[in-house]
């Protein structure tokens, strides 16, 4: 991240993936073991709690290249991830947080 | 769940009532601190027959043997700590060869979990890329959920291996239990989807030369008789991949035998020039394909697996079909048109003539291909046969004659070494009334040796085969092939008296080398009851041929 501008950042087409998982320590590990295992950078993380707590809610930032439909598949094949829905990069989860890391 | 007067028992109680519950009737794996509780209950089950192995790997691949030769999900159990580390390996193979395993740890109690407690580990952690799933139980009364769930879970879909971590606290811990609950099984699959199946049908009707591609999926799924049954009404050449074999008779007219880096030239030639692959229950893993980019290069694809993310992974299907490929096939199998298919299966054949695979000594059991052919002719189709890693795999899976699903078992995508004899005592023990062979090398049997006690102490009906070439055999022959002929660590400068090592673990030997007619001597070892070692020579310069450069494409092959 450090060695690409900001700018030049921008230009990567990137891809919000949003995770409906079961909220137990453990989880994170596995979701994001699936993507360094196959050195595929994520570039934001952001994880709560939903509701009662029974489950969470992850929002992945990736940049998207031709491994992306493997990855989702393998990320709909975790026993506790219950349902996987892609976004566009316009989505506004990780926009709204900008303020936060400037 | 089944209502029965309340009881209350311990976590342990629990695990061992609920294995009981889920069928298990051998179990094998090593005691250590952390799993004490869970042996004590065991020590107090009327049902479970717990075998010790030597070294947890040794136990993990007796439960890969018992599971790959049934089917069923099987149980190893190890404590905390190393005991964990090394069974991880075996659990590693069970995931890429999709075999249905419950691997128990015991782990440090809950309060001293990230305090680096004496055997402390992070199994979890460790286990989470290799396992299909894995718990860490935080709760006595949690096990009545996960446990039936890691059955499920590792018998569902595309089988895998799946750990449940308990803390000895957890294991001690005292609940009232009500009601149990159903034993884990396979959940259904998804029926597959009914246009896809009908575009499937009419791209096998039209194609002029088509090839049937089998692997694992197959044996897994019980579909072998619908994938010959396929073969046989379409006209299909078959090829299987190394974890496929025995779903179709070798012998069978349509058979070409497996396909990649050491198969037959004529197999991988077929599959050169045809013109639709339909690939059921396979991965296209490198060592069936070669170089992607040259295999199949003007085939169309049909490819049906139960795992939706195999679907486009390697190769875009042209239709991909996300179901059970039993399912699937009885599917298909109504919208097939019957057909002789004169012109491709005579081309085929013409392939075969002039590029079979070749098996020099096949005639002389002193050579590996004679002495394979040799062990075969004392042996029916009820038999099974396990093998180590190396070069005597290759052999044994070009020359055995396997007509059986489930006859053969290999370590195919990890290739462990130190796999073949305890999985074989695995499927001696799950299978009591067949002989189990292991065909094996000097250098694997090296890295599980100590389970030979195992074999003595329960007198399973194993007999191991020991190709001996004082080296690293497959090692010697690329170091020979790709560079330059450089030897460098693959030739044994000491060799232990097998013969020996044998008999001191309590086991019947025989030399082959010493005997007159190593035919009347093979036949007498193979039919004499309980476990034995059978040793044979095998000249270092042997090679597995022809073969597949690493990198190349399947059709540029050396040799043979």
């Amino acid at each position: 991240m450090n060695s690409i501008s900001r700018m030049e950042n921008q230009a990567v087409a990137r891809t919000v993936l949003e995770l409906d998982v079961n909220n137990h320590a453990g989880v994170m590990s596995h979701v994001v073991g699936l993507f360094s295992r196959r050195a595929y950078n994520v570039e934001g993380i952001l994880v709560m709690p939903v509701g009662s707590g029974v489950t969470s809610r992850i929002w992945l930032l990736v940049n998207e290249d031709e491994r992306l439909d493997q990855m989702v598949k393998q990320v709909e094949k975790l026993e506790d991830v219950l349902a996987v829905r892609r976004h566009g990069a316009e989505h506004e989860v990780f926009v709204r947080l900008e303020e936060f890391f400037l | 769940m089944s209502t029965q007067t309340p009881e209350t028992l311990t976590g342990a109680q629990i695990v061992v009532r609920l294995l009981e519950r889920q069928g298990i009737r051998t179990l094998a794996g090593i005691p250590g601190g952390a799993i004490l509780p869970i042996y004590d209950a065991l020590s107090k089950s009327a049902l479970i027959h717990h075998v010790l192995a030597r070294h947890e790997q040794g136990g993990g691949f007796m439960a890969q043997g018992m599971a790959r030769a049934t089917g069923t999900p099987a149980v190893c159990m190890a404590s905390s700590g190393p005991g964990a580390t090394n069974l991880l390996t075996a659990i590693a193979d069970a995931k890429l060869d999709s075999i249905p395993l419950v691997a128990i740890t015991g782990q440090v109690p809950r309060a001293m979990i990230g305090t680096d407690a004496f055997q402390e580990v992070d199994t979890y952690g460790l286990s989470i890329p290799i396992t299909k799933h894995n718990f860490l139980v935080g709760s006595a009364e949690e096990l009545l959920d996960v446990v039936p769930r890691a059955f499920q879970i590792a018998a569902s879909g595309r089988p895998g291996p799946v750990l449940v971590d308990i803390p000895k606290d957890v294991q001690n811990q005292l609940v009232e239990v009500g009601e149990w609950p159903e034993p884990g099984g396979a959940a259904p699959v998804p029926p597959p989807a009914v246009e896809l199946v009908a575009a499937a049908a009419a791209m096998i009707n039209d194609a002029a030369k088509p090839i049937l591609y089998l692997g694992g999926g197959v044996v897994h799924s019980g579909a072998s008789e619908d994938a010959v049954a396929l073969a046989e009404k379409a006209g299909l050449p078959t090829v299987m991949t190394l974890m496929a074999l025995g779903a179709m008779a070798v012998d069978h007219p349509l058979s070409l035998g497996m396909l990649g880096m050491h198969g037959a030239r004529c197999t991988n030639l077929a599959l050169d020039e045809c013109d639709l692959l339909i690939a059921v229950g396979a991965r296209f893993d490198d060592r069936a394909t070669g170089k992607v980019a040259g295999f199949c290069p003007q085939a169309r694809i049909v490819h049906i697996d139960i795992d939706p993310s195999e679907l486009d992974k390697i190769k875009t299907a042209h239709i991909g079909i996300a179901g059970d490929v039993r399912a699937v096939l009885q599917a298909l199998l109504p919208s097939i048109e019957t057909q002789r298919r004169e012109v491709w299966l005579s081309r085929v054949g013409s392939l075969k003539e002039a590029y079979p695979l070749r098996m020099p000594g096949i005639d002389d059991p002193r050579t590996p291909y004679g002495l394979i052919r040799a062990v075969a002719d004392c042996l029916d189709d009820q038999a099974t046969i396990t093998t180590d890693v190396g070069q005597h795999q290759m052999w044994v899976a070009q020359a055995y004659p396997l007509r059986r699903p489930r006859q053969w078992l290999t370590s195919g995508g990890l290739g462990t070494m130190g796999f073949g004899m305890p999985a074989a005592i695995g499927a001696a023990l799950a299978e009591p009334d067949r002989t189990v062979v292991c065909f094996t090398g000097d250098g694997s049997i090296l890295m599980n040796i100590q389970e030979l006690v195992t074999a003595a102490e329960e007198q399973v009906n194993v007999k191991i085969v020991l190709m001996n070439n004082s080296s690293l055999g497959l090692v010697f022959q690329q170091q020979t092939m790709f560079y330059g002929e450089r030897i460098y660590a693959s030739k044994f400068k000491g060799m232990p008296d097998f013969v020996r090592v044998a008999e001191g673990f309590g086991m019947a030997a025989v030399d082959l080398d010493q005997e007159s007619d190593p035919r009347a001597a093979l036949a007498k070892a193979l039919s004499a009851p309980g476990p034995m070692l059978i040793h044979v020579s095998i000249a270092i310069d042997e090679q597995v041929l022809p073969m597949v450069p690493p990198g190349a494409a399947n059709k540029d092959m050396i040799g043979g």
